[in-house]
């Protein structure tokens, strides 16, 4: 295993969690203290899109159409306009992911430096296409444009743990680190 | 947006040009005819600056967006360059690198944009080093729109224009970079979306990537099409509309929103796509008598039998109801009609015939109509279907403020600090209005919807109130006891204008919100707090429909909505006034020309001796001092044998009037009855002769709209076989029963009408064009007519506008064991009335092809009945079958049903129980009892 590989950094507020409840009622009990304070911050409500959004895919794990409903109910959107917005970040899921989200960045840096062999060695560990999720339910690899460390690629995010310098030859222990 | 009045000088080209602040170089430069090339912009939308194609030089040292920069004092500006026409060019080139050899635009109208900028810069086929193909799929699944995803150049027109101009809100982006397009809701196929297929979105489309699909002929730039302008035959709204037709082939190709004060270019679903009911081969082309065989008469089709139905469809099956028929002449048709409704006549008294005219008749047609009535059958006996639609908001407007007509334009909504909407599904059944409501919402009107259904323009409201089924009065009294109590109300304004106002303290003081909230079901709080808003806005306008009218109480609860006018002092300003939106392209003007058992055209009184004796003198024979039967009176004198003649003219009762089964005796029973329509309907089962008519496209005549708005319909089509114009088959009649009537054309009719009619005068052909008038119109050369009414007194006898408090009543027939729910019928947005026509246009047939009715999700689970499945509908008066549909916006222990479906027609199931002073059945309310099929 390569220096670095190691995770660098986790997120404060997860928005991909190990345990998914695709099913968990959305915005009740203390979601909805977090949502009322979310709101509190901006001057109208269609500015919370984002936060909500990210706080919707921490509860069920991804965006589902009848969250994005939910979500345009509450801010009085349009679920055209929230879908639209959701489908611009690769952060949020708009397709169930396994239990653990691997999102590996394939922007020009990483690019050259091999991201596209780790892809095709976690593939091929997975044995699952892009965006499809493995059939034991664990694995989902996806490619995304930047993941903010163009210093150390390849650059991987796993669920909301980072992975710097991974290397094709890095894809065994990552997947087996995880279990 | 113009933001101020200060003036901003600048120079474009050169040229110096001052303009009010705010205003964009894109607009300054149009008021120098300077034209700037744009692909994203369109002067009708919020302009985003996306395509960059109308880039300028400002002297910076980048250019800037003509569509999105202001204008700045001391700006010179220059428009075309070389270094700005490089600019372009490579613009288009990239645009055009991955764009599909075929674009649809251009094969069906050759007017794509894009295309047309690559031919102004010369640019031949694509550059060979850009990348080919976006591979971006197409999407065929709505009946009338063709999407290509790969011709869009995500230039957000389309989004604008389902946000902006139609409000939708249905289409969105998805994804980001190369891989990004057009979006519908949640990324679904347009035609399973919540589309609503208006064609906005085809409209401002600049590309080939949302084009209209053909409806019955071939839409192909290479097909020479003429173009008509006229308007849309649907409702009351009176859209403008450019055909195009294509003559070799005698068909309207397709449709376009054409620019007027009343719908601004826009169209919904029936009027951009439903045109081609009259090329439908069930049309009547020869005049039919009824066989000898086929007496006594009765119904022929299973459906008017009440029988199952040997096909499946909605359609008249003509293999049923056309062997009781033969073909003849018009020569024996015209006079076998005449003679026997002479006969009736002067074996029996005038006052045993009847005409039914209609609001899809031009005025002319409905003024010729009840000239033949009054004046050849010698009866008041003349009404039409105004009668089942807005008869009490007319009485109760005729009482109070003296004039039946709308007090505003519906586009003034605008002006208005707070707008109520209730008892009106404005989004089905007005739609084009419905858009300058939905815009004014997100632009700062308070919008109030009040309504038993959650219809989607409540999903607009800032404040929406559902109450129970019929309890508007007590709502409406309870508003007013707190604007009083509060003293909301303009006193000033109720000294100067209104009388009553005591009578209506005393009243609503017993209706306190509490009361109120009993019987509404909506919570004293609520109700004080919209009493609040209303009574505290600047200026307020109240749009009302069926829902209000067709009940018993109809008249009361119209009455309750003028009295808050007149309290609040909303009348005769701008962004204030009482709007009954009409339902049918000429409710206003069918009325306006006579159609009314009580007035003569231009609501003159038949009772006042004054007007009878103007009318006499226009038509030179004696006329009947006594008003005549309203349409469900009439029906009930069929039944009883005191009506024996009838003559329709494009009324279909059947469908239309309340509990059909008497309707069938009825019409089964008259000793003669003469139709005639443009196709078989329902009631011509009932006829001794059938007369071939004209439709909407054949003929040239003009339609009021509920604006007051006097337009032109002009000649599209040529008539079929033998059908001829309407006007001409009344004449044919009038002549042949003695009194000799004849005209040149239709603008004839309209100055014999206009002469008669105060509130028309002035109005002619040539001055209508091309986008009509407002009337009363007294300066027709220089203005558009009046778009206020009384702002200064009402045309009552004390010049005052009345307060006529009521007291709520509930409705005729209320639920109970037996019949444990609520039903209330009205329409849907792709049908029209009896279906006659849009059940024979393609496009809409192909959206809903079936009858429906619809209930709330949990009484469907508390029933264990699936959606979809097959319900029965039982009440008094008979029993259907049809499919249920959940519908949350429907409140528990309601049912709702369109009444446009003649295999399940939900006037077998209505009370025909009036409204004592409007005459109007009681269609939104009556108990029914649901069981599966």
């Amino acid at each position: 295993m390569s220096d670095g590989l190691h995770p660098a950094v986790v997120s404060a507020q997860p928005s991909q969690r190990d345990e998914k409840n695709p099913d968990a009622p959305l915005f009740e009990g203390e979601y909805q203290d977090r949502l009322e304070k979310i709101l509190s911050r901006y001057p109208f409500k269609r500015a919370a899109l984002l936060p909500v959004l990210n706080m919707a895919q921490q509860v069920r794990g991804w965006i589902s159409p009848d969250t994005i409903k939910r979500v345009a109910e509450i801010l009085e959107l349009s679920p055209a306009y929230v879908r639209s917005v959701a489908s611009f970040y690769t952060m949020f899921q708009l397709r169930p992911a396994g239990k653990y989200l691997i999102q590996v960045c394939t922007g020009i840096g990483c690019d050259l430096c091999g991201a596209e062999d780790v892809v095709e060695g976690l593939l091929k560990a997975t044995g699952t296409r892009i965006g499809e999720t493995s059939a034991d339910g664990k694995y989902t690899v996806v490619e995304v444009e930047c993941l903010a460390g163009c210093g150390f690629p390849t650059m991987v995010q796993i669920n909301d743990r980072m992975y710097e310098n991974v290397k094709a030859e890095d894809v065994e222990g990552l997947l087996k680190e995880l279990d | 947006m113009i933001t101020g009045t200060r003036t901003i000088s600048l120079e474009i080209d050169g040229r110096p040009v001052t303009v009010p602040e705010g205003t964009t170089l894109y607009d300054a430069a149009r008021q120098l005819d300077v034209e700037i090339p744009v692909l994203c912009h369109d002067p009708r939308m919020r302009p985003v600056g996306v395509c960059r194609m109308c880039v300028v030089d400002v002297g910076e040292r980048v250019l800037a967006a003509a569509c999105v920069r202001k204008a700045a004092d001391g700006m010179s500006v220059i428009t075309r360059s070389d270094k700005i026409e490089r600019c372009r060019k490579t613009l288009t080139e990239l645009l055009l690198s991955d764009y599909p050899e075929g674009s649809a635009r251009e094969q069906k109208s050759a007017d794509d944009l894009l295309l047309q900028l690559a031919r102004d810069y010369g640019i031949e086929g694509r550059a060979p080093s850009l990348p080919r193909g976006n591979g971006r799929p197409q999407d065929d699944s709505s009946p009338v729109i063709a999407v290509d995803h790969s011709a869009c150049i995500l230039c957000d027109r389309c989004i604008r224009g389902c946000d902006e101009i139609q409000h939708n809100d249905v289409i969105g982006r998805t994804g980001k970079g190369y891989g990004s397009r057009i979006s519908f809701d949640l990324d679904n196929p347009m035609g399973e979306s919540t589309c609503v297929a208006c064609g906005e979105c085809a409209a401002v489309c600049p590309t080939g990537a949302l084009t209209v699909k053909p409806i019955t002929v071939p839409i192909e730039a290479d097909r020479p099409l003429e173009t008509v302008d006229s308007v849309c035959p649907y409702c009351g709204v009176g859209c403008a509309i450019t055909y195009h037709v294509d003559r070799e082939k005698n068909a309207v190709a397709r449709a376009e929103g054409r620019d007027s004060p009343a719908s601004e270019s826009r169209l919904c679903v029936k009027g951009r796509f439903g045109f081609d009911y009259a090329k439908h081969p069930q049309r009547l082309t020869t005049p039919l008598i009824r066989r000898d065989d086929y007496y006594p008469k009765g119904p022929l089709s299973s459906d008017v039998k009440g029988e199952r139905r040997k096909k499946p469809g909605g359609l008249v099956d003509y293999d049923e109801v056309m062997p009781a028929f033969r073909e003849a002449t018009w020569e024996e048709a015209l006079d076998l009609a005449a003679s026997r409704l002479k006969a009736i006549r002067d074996e029996f008294g005038p006052s045993t015939l009847a005409g039914f005219g209609s609001a899809k008749c031009s005025n002319e047609e409905a003024y010729l109509f009840q000239k033949l009535v009054r004046a050849v059958f010698g009866t008041n006996n003349i009404d039409h279907c105004t009668r089942l639609c807005h008869a009490s908001s007319v009485a109760a407007l005729l009482e109070t403020i003296g004039s039946g007509a709308v007090t505003n334009v519906f586009s003034d909504v605008r002006n208005a600090d707070v707008a109520i909407v209730t008892g009106s599904n404005t989004t089905e059944n007005h739609p084009v209005a419905a858009t300058f409501i939905k815009d004014a919402a997100s632009k700062g009107t308070t919008l109030i919807v009040i309504d038993s259904r959650e219809t989607g323009i409540a999903r607009h409201a800032h404040h929406f109130l559902q109450i129970e089924p019929g309890s508007d009065v007590a709502l409406y009294n309870a508003m007013m006891h707190v604007m009083i109590e509060e003293d909301l109300i303009k006193h000033d304004y109720i000294a100067r204008y209104t009388e009553g106002f005591e009578e209506l303290k005393g009243l609503v003081a017993r209706y306190t919100p509490e009361v109120a909230a009993k019987i509404c079901g909506v919570s004293a709080d609520k109700i004080a707090e919209v009493a609040r808003i209303f009574g505290k806005a600047n200026a307020a306008i109240i749009y009302w429909g069926m829902g209000i009218s067709q009940h018993t109480h109809g008249t009361d609860n119209a009455r309750c909505l003028i009295s808050l006018a007149l309290l609040s002092g909303n009348i005769g300003r701008p962004g204030t006034g009482l709007h009954p939106l009409r339902g049918q392209n000429n409710v206003q003007g069918a009325s306006d020309a006579g159609l009314i058992p009580m007035v003569y055209p231009d609501y003159q009184n038949v009772a006042s001796e004054e007007a009878r004796q103007k009318f006499e003198e226009a038509w030179g024979v004696p006329l009947d001092p006594n008003p005549g039967l309203t349409v469900v009176e009439i029906i009930g004198g069929a039944l009883d044998g005191s009506i024996k003649g009838m003559y329709m003219m494009g009324e279909n009762p059947f469908l239309s009037d309340p509990n059909v089964n008497k309707v069938r005796k009825a019409l089964a029973s008259l000793e003669f009855l003469c139709v005639q329509d443009i196709f078989l309907t329902e009631t011509a089962e009932f006829a001794d002769v059938i007369l071939p008519a004209t439709s909407f496209f054949e003929k040239t005549g003009t339609y009021t709209n509920s604006d007051r708005r006097v337009q032109v319909g002009q000649v599209t089509l040529e008539a079929p076989g033998e059908a001829r114009l309407d006007w001409e088959i009344v004449c044919e009649i009038a002549t042949r029963m003695g009194y000799p009537m004849s005209y040149d054309s239709a603008s004839a009719i309209f100055e014999e009408f206009t002469s008669l009619a105060p509130s028309y005068s002035g109005l002619d052909y040539d001055n209508l064009k091309p986008t009509g008038k407002l009337w009363p119109c007294p300066d027709p050369e220089t203005s558009d007519g009046v778009q206020l009414l009384f702002g200064d007194g009402f045309p009552t006898s004390s010049g005052r506008g009345k307060f006529v408090p009521v007291d709520y009543q509930p409705a005729a027939e209320l639920p109970d064991d037996e019949y444990p729910f609520v039903l209330n019928t009205g329409r849907m947005l792709e049908h029209w009335h009896t279906g006659t026509m849009t059940r024979r246009a393609k496009a809409l047939h192909a959206i809903e092809p079936e009858a429906v009715c619809q209930m709330n999700p949990q009484d469907l689970q508390a029933m264990g009945l699936e959606p979809g499945t097959l319900v029965t509908l039982t009440t008094r008066r008979g029993t259907i079958t049809l499919k249920v549909r959940s519908a949350p916006s429907v409140a528990r222990g309601n049912v709702f049903m369109p009444f446009h479906f003649r295999e399940a027609s939900a006037n077998i199931l209505t009370n025909d129980v009036l409204d004592p002073h409007g005459k109007i059945p009681e269609y939104k309310f009556c108990a029914v009892k649901v069981e599966k099929a």
